[in-house]
């Protein structure tokens, strides 16, 4: 027997109950998409943190308070920003933030409430990459002194000002008056951030203002981003910081109360843990096309019984054993192969979709599209040859007798 | 005269030790080519153990089974396949069509399991229509069994008993599920063919019937009784 005509019969076999096929196929079909989906979703992810990260700036080496340490979040202060700034060599500049909770805003007779204030220092758009389009940045010393003054993310300078020019007005953070003497360029929304959305201001003028509370040991500052001149420099750098922090806090550097970390640290980090989300959900997938090929199985066996009579006439006709194992072991495969062709269909189109309405950020992960196909294959072949063994076994003179 | 089916000796045993059934005890039977037979016999006589092994459906304990020239009595079960594909044409009482298939598809079903010739598809549907044709169903070919009469289906069975051209046709009961206008109109057929020169065996428990064949096989406890032609003990006394 000619191996089309084996999958002329199974194929047959299968479009005699055409709705049965399907319902058998959907258990594949799901399957097969969530691994994609789920793939996808992860690998989204990790490339929006990448981008997040990636998005600081560049040849950065970020010092933030060690995290799990007690009393760690209070240690990092301005001063360490300043004796870094003063003492660190191979550096094109240094930004220390600090963020107030959001503030209500007024200016030109419009009000804007939860509005993000961000205290930074002079550095803060060399450091950060992000530019002004518009006036200036402030300048050291007016950080120093706190001044009141205020550069506008470029969504926030259209909301109060539309079309007119915001340099030099005035308007009111919380209950205190700032002079805005610039505007940043657009920058957009990077993953979950909208810097256009917030209003950057000297971080002295955030501590003596907006968290005075904060004050009692000395200003903390939640983040320091240095930049490096090149990354060459960038071993230097951490450990010079290291080094000065270590003696600043008076803390052994390898018990230290800060943490100094690269881009690509951070970015390694975030990826062990998506990688742990990821495994999870492909397990989790993997097991659908499991139950998947279980229900495949069980219509096979479905099947073997409903079509005793039909395998006992087969094999009066001159079928042998292997031509019935043949036809059954096929239409299992076709079935899980069609539903895994469906399901990367409907994976694909899942992934898509979440991207396009915004619900998560999906990428495809190619490899992932061989990877379920394959599965539903073997899926269908594991699931399908006990059955098929089964109706290859039958004795014809008890088939034909069956009713 | 050349035998088409010759055996010699033949028995069946079922279990061991004390619960041993000799289905079959020693059968000598031999069928010409050509011939028209019918076998009779009660139930529980061995009549069908007997048919099954004839039809390569079985094997036989010991004895002999030459099937047109060759000894099948000890073939595995896919040279068994193989020989039912190419040496036997089955015609069952309960016409066993395959019921969501049309009558040319079911005529063409032993094609797909024939290896021997190497027929396209072209070629099998034009032998399918053929076989339809001689059993004058040349207007149903693509009905399915479901539109068909009890009569029509069972002369799409004999057509694909014949498709595969094999020198013995094996028909149980064939009448058994048919009206007996239907039944005339079978007999006709298998008339015609064996007139044509096929052999037929068939099995039956009607006497009207067997009157049909040229011979009467009566089997009885596991053996055959009487070989007269015409007048077998299983006729005179009207066995069912």
């Amino acid at each position: 027997m000619k191996a089309r005509k084996i999958f002329q019969s199974a194929w047959e076999g299968l479009m005699l109950n055409k709705v049965r096929s399907f319902l058998t196929t959907l258990g594949v079909i799901i399957g097969v998409a969530s691994v994609i989906v789920m793939l996808a979703v992860s690998a989204g992810t990790e490339a929006s943190i990448a981008e997040q990260i990636n998005s600081l700036g560049a040849n950065l080496v970020i010092v933030s308070p060690m995290r799990g340490v007690p009393g760690a979040a209070k240690t990092l202060l301005i001063d360490d920003y300043y004796a870094i700034k003063e003492q660190t060599a191979g550096i094109i500049g240094v930004s220390a933030e600090q963020s107030p909770a959001p503030q209500t805003i007024k200016g030109n007779g419009e009000t804007l409430d939860s509005i993000a204030i961000i205290g930074t220092t002079s550095d803060f758009p060399l450091v950060r990459d992000y530019q002004v389009e518009f006036g200036r940045y402030f300048s050291t010393d007016e950080d120093e002194r706190g001044a009141k003054i205020a550069v506008l993310g470029a969504g926030i300078a259209a909301d109060l000002f539309g079309d007119s020019d915001p340099v030099g007005q005035t308007i009111t953070i919380a209950s205190t008056k700032v002079t805005v003497i610039g505007v940043m360029e657009e920058k957009g929304m990077v993953s979950d951030v909208d810097y256009d959305g917030r209003i950057y201001v000297p971080i002295n003028l955030v501590f003596d203002k907006f968290i005075p509370e904060m004050n009692i040991a000395g200003d903390r500052v939640r983040t320091i981003y240095i930049a490096a001149e090149s990354p060459e420099k960038i071993e230097s750098v951490i450990t010079q910081v290291t080094s000065l922090l270590s003696d600043l806090h008076g803390v052994e550097p390898n018990s230290a109360d800060f943490s100094v970390q690269t881009q690509q640290d951070i970015i390694s980090t975030q990826e062990a843990t998506t990688a742990a989300f990821r495994d999870l959900l492909a397990w989790v997938a993997g097991v659908s096309l499991l139950v998947g090929g279980i229900g495949i199985m069980n219509i096979m066996l479905v099947s073997v019984t409903e079509r005793t009579r039909e395998i006992g006439l087969r094999q009066a006709l001159g079928a042998k054993p292997f031509d019935v194992l043949a036809q059954f072991l096929l239409e299992a495969v076709i079935l899980s192969l069609a539903g895994g062709l469906i399901g990367v269909l409907f994976g694909i189109g899942g992934s898509t979709l979440f991207n396009m309405l915004g619900t998560m950020r999906t990428e495809i992960v190619v490899g992932s599209i061989p990877l379920a196909f394959g599965a539903a294959a073997i899926v269908g072949i594991f699931f399908g040859y006990y059955p098929a063994t089964q109706a290859a076994k039958l004795d014809p003179i008890i088939a034909l007798r069956h009713e | 005269m050349e035998k088409i089916i010759e055996i010699k000796d033949l028995k069946k045993i079922y279990g061991e030790g004390d619960a041993t059934v000799h289905a079959l005890a020693g059968v000598n039977v031999e069928v010409s080519r050509g011939e028209f037979a019918a076998v009779m016999g009660p139930s529980g006589s061995g009549k069908s153990t007997l048919m099954n092994i004839l039809g390569c459906l079985d094997r036989p304990s010991s004895g002999e089974y030459f099937l047109d020239g060759r000894d099948v009595s000890k073939l595995d079960k896919n040279e068994l396949a193989e020989v039912r594909n190419q040496k036997i044409g089955f015609i069952f009482q309960s016409f066993n069509l395959l019921p969501r298939m049309s009558a040319l598809s079911n005529v063409m079903l032993p094609m797909l399991y024939n290896s021997h010739e190497d027929l396209s598809d072209e070629q099998a549907r034009q032998r399918a229509e053929q076989a339809l044709i001689s059993v004058g169903l040349e207007n149903r070919m693509h009905h399915l069994p479901s539109q068909l009469s009890g009569g029509q289906q069972q002369r799409v069975a004999i057509a694909r008993a014949l498709v595969n051209r094999p020198p013995l046709l094996l028909a149980d009961e064939p009448t058994g599920n048919l009206d007996s206008h239907s039944s005339v109109e079978i007999m006709e057929i298998m008339h015609e063919l064996h007139r044509t020169g096929t052999t037929i065996l068939m099995v039956t428990h009607e006497p009207d019937i067997a009157q049909h064949a040229g011979r009467v096989i009566c089997v009885k406890d596991g053996a055959i009784l009487s070989e007269e032609s015409g007048d077998s003990p299983c006729l005179r006394r009207d066995i069912k």
